[in-house]
């Protein structure tokens, strides 16, 4: 099961904050898949959570101002 | 609404979720966590102070002076409560910095007759206490109903802190077996102390309660620190568990917490 968060609207360092409260409910090997439309997140929060050991499985650009980022949980 | 925390949660605590060693896990630890800090003074000021903004969700806070001007010179979080019980203005601080926390106040004296039954509250106890009889009777009723403290005490520009785990590494006893005869050390009062002093000894004192309710670390079990201000030097003094300690060596003596031991009455000095 792949479960979604919608972080539109929230900025750094809260997207990073928001997923990794957000993961910390999802089982190991579990996806999510992140949407923001805050450019600077679209690096910084991989960075962060590849970190953290998660498992980054794709990020995709859906416009010009939203990307969904794909998360597996380690 | 994220894993438990509100918006206002996740902004206030956001700089702890984010480190790796804490995340909404660790911080919520320190939500369900419950300290209690004997004295609102020097050492408890930076305690009271960094335990609630960092969250930690029950504070107690025993003291029955109240707020002196002469006390302002080190004791913080007082501010413009002249005359209040310290207990209610750090309170009112707390209050203040951080409303998630529960503060439960207790405006008189530790003695035998009640410390017991409040320690049984708490998960952790820190003293920032500023006499002998008070010290040994927390570390007596620390080891006796098994919880952890820290140990943090200050003279002039000298400033001594440690983490005691009963039965796990030595007490304050197994150093200092019992404390100087009444008389031969002076207190603050008589002595004076540097006002920035308590404020290193008491922040100390805090990371360690921190570290311990997130089970992070190596916590300052078996070592002493030994701060000197003037100089600036911070030295570790190793403390060994004593097997003749009279509290918890291989036959204490001191077996329950006796009236007596502490003081002539209930009240203790």
């Amino acid at each position: 099961m792949t479960i979604e968060l919608d972080l539109c609207g929230e900025v750094c360092p809260y997207t990073f904050v928001k997923t990794k409260l957000k993961l910390e409910e999802v089982e190991c090997g579990e996806e999510l898949i992140v949407t923001f439309d805050h450019a600077p997140a679209v690096e910084n929060v991989p960075r962060s959570l590849k970190n953290e050991g998660h498992k980054i499985m794709g990020i995709e650009q859906k416009g010009e101002h939203l990307w969904k980022v794909r998360i597996r949980k380690a | 609404m994220i894993g438990g925390f509100n918006e206002e949660q996740i902004r206030r605590y956001s700089r702890h979720i984010i480190l790796p060693e804490v995340g909404g896990k660790g911080q919520k630890k320190l939500l369900t966590s419950k300290v209690l800090c004997i004295g609102a003074g020097g050492l408890g000021s930076p305690i009271i102070q960094y335990l609630a903004a960092a969250g930690v969700g029950t504070i107690g806070i025993i003291d029955d002076d109240t707020v002196d001007l002469s006390n302002l010179q080190r004791q913080v979080i007082h501010g413009g409560n002249v005359g209040k019980p310290k207990a209610e203005s750090a309170k009112q601080f707390v209050n203040n910095l951080n409303p998630d926390i529960e503060v439960r106040t207790y405006i008189e004296r530790l003695n035998a007759c009640n410390v017991i039954n409040i320690f049984n509250e708490y998960d952790i106890i820190v003293d920032g206490s500023d006499n002998f009889a008070t010290r040994y009777l927390v570390n007596d009723a620390c080891v006796i109903t098994n919880k952890p403290l820290s140990h943090g005490s200050i003279y002039r520009f000298e400033g001594q802190v440690t983490t005691i785990i009963p039965h796990k590494g030595p007490c304050y006893r197994c150093l200092f077996e019992h404390a100087p005869p009444p008389g031969m050390v002076p207190s603050c009062q008589e002595a004076g102390v540097l006002g920035v002093l308590p404020g290193i000894i008491g922040v100390i004192q805090a990371t360690e309660v921190v570290k311990y309710l997130l089970g992070i670390g190596e916590l300052l079990v078996g070592r002493l620190v030994y701060y000197d201000a003037l100089n600036m030097t911070f030295e570790e003094i190793k403390m060994r568990w004593n097997k003749n300690c009279p509290i918890c060596g291989e036959q204490p003596k001191i077996t329950s917490i006796q009236e007596d031991i502490y003081g002539d009455s209930c009240r203790i000095w």
